[in-house]
């Protein structure tokens, strides 16, 4: 078994207005340092496949066609080996 | 003329959407469950507003797998209207039977108000029954209305005259205070290249009758009807 996490981030240059928001609240908590804050969604898949690549091949379809929208996001794999 | 109304776990403008047609309209309207398999016998789909599958992952992202989607989908294929009602219009974003994708809202506020729409193309079956330039006061009720696509897609959406709806101040003027959650040229609704998939973010099923505030939103039911008719007739 596969631990497959998926990170799901917008692509560059789409707005996102969640960010701006927590970037204004840091900032009235002081932190001028912030520059930028982007947020995304964090998924883990628990995968049966017999190997490592084909884990990834089926999360990389699974993220391509559900998990992210190719129009506004990107998506980002890490595939671990997990005790059943 | 056979009028169906898909329910999605989740869906909450499918009653008032059955209500415009059937009782405003006067029009044959059945409810379709998302699990069906087939459209066949209908002659225009609607895909009601609500928050079908929680909204969860993305709005309209599950739904858009559900078994009748594939029905939908040929249907649209083969020249059937197709209309996507605020969750329906991300429903058809996500299966890709409209081009682009709907951020949140700016200013992360969910709308819920009447706002004003200039009718930009009224050479479509879904709007015909209109003026061009018209304005209309619908309202709105969403999260994620603020529509995205690339330049490339934006321009020739443009060029193609595929604009359908645009949030507007109240004499037409097309201005920033008047878009109510960011979108792309002050996007509110889109029809496909072919001219038979519509998508809005206004709800025009909650503004076809007086006692609801404002009529303006009958004529996208009136136009179907007419365009049905017209298409049979020959």
């Amino acid at each position: 078994m596969y631990l497959v996490k998926v990170y799901v981030t917008l692509k560059k240059g789409i707005l996102d207005p969640q960010g701006v928001t927590i970037r204004g609240a840091l900032e009235a908590l002081d932190y001028k340092n912030v520059r930028d804050v982007r947020t995304g969604k964090y998924m883990e898949l628990e995968l049966d496949a017999p190997t490592a690549e084909a884990a990834r091949q089926e999360a990389e379809e699974m993220a391509r066609r559900l998990l992210a929208n190719p129009v506004i996001e990107d998506y980002r794999l890490e595939v671990e080996e997990a005790r059943a | 003329m056979k009028f169906g109304v898909v329910v999605f776990p989740g869906s909450n403008c499918d009653a008032d959407c059955y209500h415009a047609v059937k009782n405003v309209l006067g029009a044959e309207c059945d409810y379709l469950w998302h699990q069906d398999r087939s459209v066949a016998g209908y002659d225009a789909i609607i895909l009601p507003g609500g928050f079908s599958y929680g909204d969860y992952l993305r709005t309209g992202a599950i739904a858009r797998f559900s078994p009748i989607m594939a029905a939908v989908a040929d249907f649209a294929r083969a020249g059937g209207l197709v209309l996507g009602i605020c969750n329906g219009f991300q429903i058809l974003l996500e299966a890709g039977l409209l081009p682009g994708a709907m951020r949140r809202n700016i200013g992360l506020s969910f709308r819920c108000e009447f706002v004003n729409v200039r009718v930009e193309n009224t050479d479509t079956p879904f709007t015909s029954a209109y003026r061009p330039g018209q304005v209309l006061r619908l309202p709105i009720a969403h999260g994620e209305g603020n529509y995205y696509a690339d330049p490339e897609t934006l321009a020739a959406l443009e060029a193609g005259g595929q604009v359908v709806l645009r949030y507007s101040e109240p004499d037409g003027r097309i201005s920033e205070a008047a878009n109510p959650n960011g979108s792309l040229h002050n996007i509110a609704a889109l029809i496909n290249k072919e001219g038979n998939v519509l998508g809005m973010m206004p709800h025009p099923e909650r503004a076809s009758e007086a006692i609801l505030g404002s009529e303006d939103g009958r004529g996208i039911f009136i136009s179907i009807l007419r365009y049905l008719e017209r298409r049979r007739g020959k």
